[in-house]
């Protein structure tokens, strides 16, 4: 068995693969956090006592955030590998190329890559990590932006009360749609999900997706900035969330 | 010389098969000890290849083009007969054989025609086995259409792309065997000499394309699979490339050239469209199926818009002459005719380049559109409407097509016997190199049968028997004095072809003058006086190449696009002359072959009295007049009738 | 019949380890009706006629099929009309697109080493094929024709893949300069087929290690190939490429050693 999978990564073909697979982990996540932020419009207590949940399996929570980093660190690592021998297979450029097939989104994924794990590593630091680094002190320096250990609901609706963390937010959930976009329709032809029944049905489904979760994550900053979603008063009590 | 066509005797439909059983083989652990060496990579010289390093000999195999899968066998586009009789309307393998004979005039040899009917069966089982995805109908069996006049649906077709999808057949099964080591192949390598050792062929000189580098290659057997000569006329529907350099130098080295002047004009070509012209497009003869032929009645319609020309004023030339076939007379029936109406009528369509008379007529789908519907025309022709419109701007679904004829095929070749041996022992020569299974004329769907035949199925088996017979040739080396010689020889011409004297013009300047002679005398209708102008004015052009001749690059080390030109078209020359001479001598219309003064009726007329004999014309020297030597046909099958398509 | 003066800019290079530049032409008078090659044709016979190198490029047919002829023009691989060649690009699609200056590039790729001017080295794709693009299948041992009956829509199907050219378009208009749609269209011909089925997995296994130690890209789903391809070959072949190899190196045994078996 390791050996074929050695062959199999040996190829670029291998190489794509591995980029669906952990693509496709990447996306089951990004659905999945998506469908529990929602749980935000359903009220603070519910949101809390999901965020609460969440930590209550922390077989579950290491084995997600383990398979995540790998997942990640797998897909960049392909990507790297690809980009750099695929430099090497056309040293010299055109003086004119036209692109007659690439759209924005295929022509910019190594731009909208990039953006996207600054973007994670922002908020990871924010969203996740924010108790550990900024402890009782203003989140980013924001006036009146403090940690609440038991409260995520207003971790997250509080921050998006400020525009250094909405603007950012809003970039990268755009790079995400956009690298979506061409990520998902680009798995299913990396792992030969073809038929010429069914072909045309890829790129719906890629705009969908993408669109879906983009739209659904800019939600919440408009929904904030709107005032639909408030700040709450209300006190918890969920140790397990520092 | 006596010509031996070393045909077995005995009943027709036995002959190849007794042969066989009396030939020689070589057994397996000794073929590996053998080299053969195969110039081109087309039908017959791929499927040779391949054959031959699938039974164990050392193959070497060359070919100009970057690849072999580039060789021009892969533009032929209607199809490829075979007696398979799928259609159960009455086809048989002695059907095709007697169609054929007919079809070639009346001047093929009826075993070698037999033979080649015989193995177009075989032909497509190893095609469809070798991943050839030919045309299917609905219930997965294998579609074949009637094609070029045939009375039975004989020719099995891949869209219009049957000699691509055959060719990357073969060149699939040559790739096969590079794999497996027991081919060579030396792309972008040109041969340019033949090495004649102890009387028999055992090698060629080639030079490097990219790099100018001459080399000898020595073998046990030469294969020549180089194709045909209709460059000569410098506008066909050959590629540029393709040229008569092997084959004519295999001539001056001893080998008959037959039958130069059997060539064949096909009837549907796009026509020029200016001076800078480079070439003509040939569209498949099954256009001719389903599209109606005409001109306008009256000379002030000619460049009118067609559709705007009322019913009553088109002038269906071909069918209103030859009610019986119509649309579907045989291509030089169909060429001549347009000849005529373009060019004594007056009658041409199209646009005019410089002061000559319009070249072109329509070839209608408006009724086959209507009668059929537009789909099933477009399933059919799709992809030549397509190349069609590419070419000229115009849509053959809205406008009618202008077509003109062009040369395409050259039915004459080096001489070979029925082992496709040449008068060069040890000198085979396949596919349209040779002049053997075609006669005067080929019919169509043809030549893809014929090169395929050559190179799966006779040559490695007729190459068997020869070295089976000779055991062991006497040795020699690549540096051998006798190849180093030839290298001196071949070097000591391009040395003068760069050294013109008062250097003015690029080859191809003198190509199209070349061309212009040779369509003008010894195209599609010739005459005594006009051959005689042409023999007259050959000689002074090819005396102003070599003073004239420009080449750049200056050296001849590197690619030398201009070099490869020159060189080919010095070839053409000489055979240029002996087309002439050949169509000069042949005192009657045959085929390909129409003389003025031979008709009736402005039918072509036989002379089966005197001329039912290959001409084949040995080589005397620079300066001499080629010798002609005679084959004499005789026909115990098919017995010579008056062709009539009225 | 509209004719115009062009503006050239073609690419020179003497061999393929001289950097190579572009040299200036004007070619005038050009008729709508001239190919693109006999353009040049006419610019060579002038600098020919002046003493001067002409402009080396391939070609052959000049009628689409042979796949000989290979240039960029203005960043279009086989110029500005689909599913077109080079040598079929005839003036009028460039007067079509308006224009009055014209860059001309060969491939540019590191499996397609440049010889000279436009001329490139295509060997890479016959070794791809050399690598198993085949039906072992012996001359003359074949079963009939009609024996083995395949559905109309996927002989049609195996022939759409079939009729590529290997004009190496695709590797030319690829962002990586990847051969994946000149692989996956023999791997697919073949492997849609009943007759191919033999060697289906090893097939793809060995040709697209071939592929990839040739030091062509790998595909990034772009589809520039689809549109460059003169025969408008489908990527949808790339993703049953894909398929096969994946499922061949999951489930298929050894390496086979992958050779014919010529004796």
């Amino acid at each position: 068995m390791a050996t074929k999978a050695l062959t199999l990564y040996e190829t670029t073909i291998g190489k794509k693969a591995v980029m669906a697979v952990s693509g496709v982990v990447l996306l089951g996540f990004t659905v999945g956090h998506l469908a529990g932020n929602l749980k935000a419009y359903a009220g603070p207590t519910e949101y809390n006592e999901y965020a609460q949940w969440l930590r209550t399996v922390p077989a579950l929570l290491w084995g997600t955030r383990l398979a995540l980093l790998f997942a990640v660190a797998a897909h960049i690592y392909s990507a790297f590998s690809l980009w750099r021998r695929n430099k090497q297979a056309r040293p010299t450029r055109y003086h004119k190329k036209a692109d007659l097939a690439t759209d924005y989104a295929a022509k910019t994924m190594y731009l909208s890559g990039p953006i996207l794990l600054f973007y994670i590593l922002f908020h990871l630091v924010h969203l996740t990590f924010g108790g550990q680094i900024f402890g009782e002190g203003l989140i980013f320096g924001l006036e009146g932006y403090t940690w609440e250990v038991s409260n995520p609901y207003n971790n997250l609706v509080r921050g998006f009360q400020h525009w250094p963390v909405v603007i950012p937010y809003v970039l990268g959930v755009l790079a995400l749609g956009v690298h979506l976009f061409h990520g998902i329709w680009s798995m299913f032809q990396s792992l030969g999900a073809n038929h010429p029944k069914y072909n045309h049905l890829r790129r719906d489904v890629a705009i969908g997706l993408a669109a879906l979760l983009t739209i659904g994550n800019l939600s919440f900053p408009i929904a904030v900035m709107a005032g639909y979603l408030e700040p709450t008063a209300l006190r918890f009590n969920f140790p397990e969330l520092g | 010389m006596e010509l031996k066509s070393n045909e077995p005797t005995g009943p027709i439909d036995k002959r190849w098969t007794e042969h066989k059983a009396n030939s020689k083989l070589v057994a397996p652990h000794n073929r590996r000890k053998h080299t053969v060496i195969v110039v081109g990579s087309g039908l017959a010289g791929g499927a040779a290849a391949a054959t031959l390093g699938e039974l164990g000999y050392r193959v070497k195999c060359f070919c100009f083009q970057d690849s072999p899968r580039r060789a021009h066998s892969i533009a032929a586009q209607g199809g490829i007969n075979a007696a398979k009789n799928y259609q159960n309307d009455g086809d048989s393998i002695y059907r095709l054989f007697y169609d054929t004979v007919k079809g070639g005039d009346f001047r093929a040899r009826e075993s070698n025609v037999y033979r080649l009917a015989e193995l177009s069966v075989e032909i497509i089982d190893q095609a469809v086995a070798q991943g050839v995805p030919f045309a299917r109908e609905y219930g997965g069996l294998l579609a074949n259409r009637s094609f070029g006049g045939a009375q039975v649906s004989r020719t099995f077709y891949a869209r219009g792309q049957t000699g691509q999808q055959l060719l990357l057949g073969a060149y699939a099964g040559l790739a096969r065997q590079i794999d497996a080591g027991t081919v060579k192949m030396y792309p972008r390598t040109e041969m340019l000499d033949l090495i004649v050792h102890e009387g028999r062929a055992r090698g060629i000189v080639t030079r490097n394309l990219i790099s100018g580098k001459l080399e000898a290659h020595v073998a046990d057997v030469v294969v020549l699979a180089t194709g045909g000569y209709g460059n000569v006329f410098y506008l066909s529907t050959n590629a540029k490339g393709s040229n008569a350099t092997a084959t004519w130098r295999a001539h001056r080295k001893g080998a008959l050239f037959a039958n130069p002047c059997y060539t064949q004009i096909h009837p549907t070509c796009i026509p020029r469209s200016g001076e800078a012209q480079s070439k003509l497009t040939l569209m498949s003869e099954s256009l001719r199926n389903d599209g109606r032929v005409w001109v306008p009645r009256k000379k002030e319609d000619c460049d009118k818009d067609p559709k705007t020309i009322p019913e009553k004023d088109r002038y269906y030339y071909l069918e209103e002459r030859y009610p019986a076939f119509g649309n579907l007379v045989p291509r030089d029936v169909a060429s001549r005719n347009a000849m005529y109406v373009c060019e004594d009528d007056g009658l041409g369509v199209g646009p005019k380049v410089g002061d000559e008379p319009r070249r072109a007529v329509y070839l209608d789908f408006a009724d086959a559109i209507s009668r059929l519907g537009k789909d099933v025309v477009i399933e059919r022709y799709g992809n030549l409407f397509e190349m069609y419109e590419r070419i000229t701007g115009d849509d053959p679904v809205e406008t009618p097509m202008r077509i003109y004829p062009a040369t395409h095929y050259t039915m004459g070749g080096l001489w070979v016997d029925y082992n496709l041996e040449s008068t060069i022992p040890g000198l085979f020569v396949g596919g349209e190199a040779n002049f053997s299974d075609h006669g005067a004329n080929r019919l169509g769907a043809s030549a893809l049968m014929q090169g395929l035949a050559d190179g799966y199925f006779v040559l490695p088996f007729t190459i068997g028997n020869y070295l089976g017979t000779v055991r062991q040739v006497s040795p020699l080396e690549d540096d051998d004095a006798i190849c180093r010689d030839a290298i001196r020889d071949v070097k000591a011409r391009i040395e003068k072809l760069m050294n013109a004297p008062s250097p003015k013009h690029g080859p191809d300047h003198f190509h199209r003058l070349l061309g212009n002679i040779i369509w003008r005398y010894c195209g599609m209708s010739r005459s005594r006086d006009g051959l005689k102008e042409a023999l007259r004015q050959i000689p002074v052009l090819r005396e102003q190449f070599y003073q004239e001749l420009k080449i750049t690059p200056t050296k001849d080390e590197g690619i030398n696009q201009t070099l490869e030109r020159a060189g080919r078209l010095e070839d053409f020359f000489e055979l240029g002359e002996l087309m002439c001479i050949d169509a000069l001598e042949r005192e009657e219309s045959c085929g390909g072959h129409f003389r003025v003064e031979h008709q009736v009726d402005g039918e072509a007329k036989r002379d089966d009295e005197n001329f039912q004999h290959a001409a084949a014309w040995a080589w005397t020297g620079d300066t001499a007049a080629p010798k002609l030597h005679k084959e004499a046909l005789s026909f115990e099958y098919v017995k010579p009738t008056m062709r009539s398509y009225k | 019949m509209k004719t115009k003066n062009l503006k050239l800019h073609v690419w020179r290079q003497n061999g393929p380890t001289d950097t190579g530049r572009f040299e200036d032409h004007v070619a005038e008078n050009v008729s709508e009706h001239m190919s693109f090659l006999e353009m040049l044709d006419e610019l060579n016979e002038r600098l020919i006629a002046d003493g001067k190198d002409p402009v080396a490029f391939d070609h052959d047919c000049r009628e689409g099929i042979c796949g000989m002829c290979s240039m960029v023009i203005n960043g279009h691989a086989h110029g500005p009309h689909e599913r077109t060649t080079t040598c079929q690009i005839h003036m009028r699609h460039l007067f079509d697109e308006g224009w009055d200056e014209v860059w001309v590039e060969p491939w540019r790729a590191s499996a397609f080493p440049i010889q000279k001017d436009l001329v490139v080295e295509r060997q890479a794709l016959d070794e791809i094929i050399h690598a198993g693009g085949y039906i072992s299948i012996r001359t003359g041992s074949a079963r009939d024709a009609n024996e083995a009956p395949i559905p109309k829509p996927i002989a049609d199907r195996a022939f759409d893949a079939a009729t590529c050219i290997g004009c190496g378009a695709c590797v030319a208009a690829c962002p990586n300069a990847s051969a994946s749609l000149f692989t996956a269209a023999k791997i697919a011909h073949l492997g849609l087929l009943p007759q191919g089925q033999a060697e289906r997995m090893s097939r793809a296994k060995r040709m697209v290690a071939k592929m990839d130690e040739l030091g062509f890209g790998g595909c990034t789903n772009h589809g520039e190939c689809e549109k460059a391809c003169p025969k408008g070959i489908s990527i949808d072949f790339i993703a049953q490429m894909n398929r096969d190899l994946l499922k061949a190196v999951i489930t298929d045994r050894d390496v086979p050693s992958g050779h014919g078996d010529g004796e």
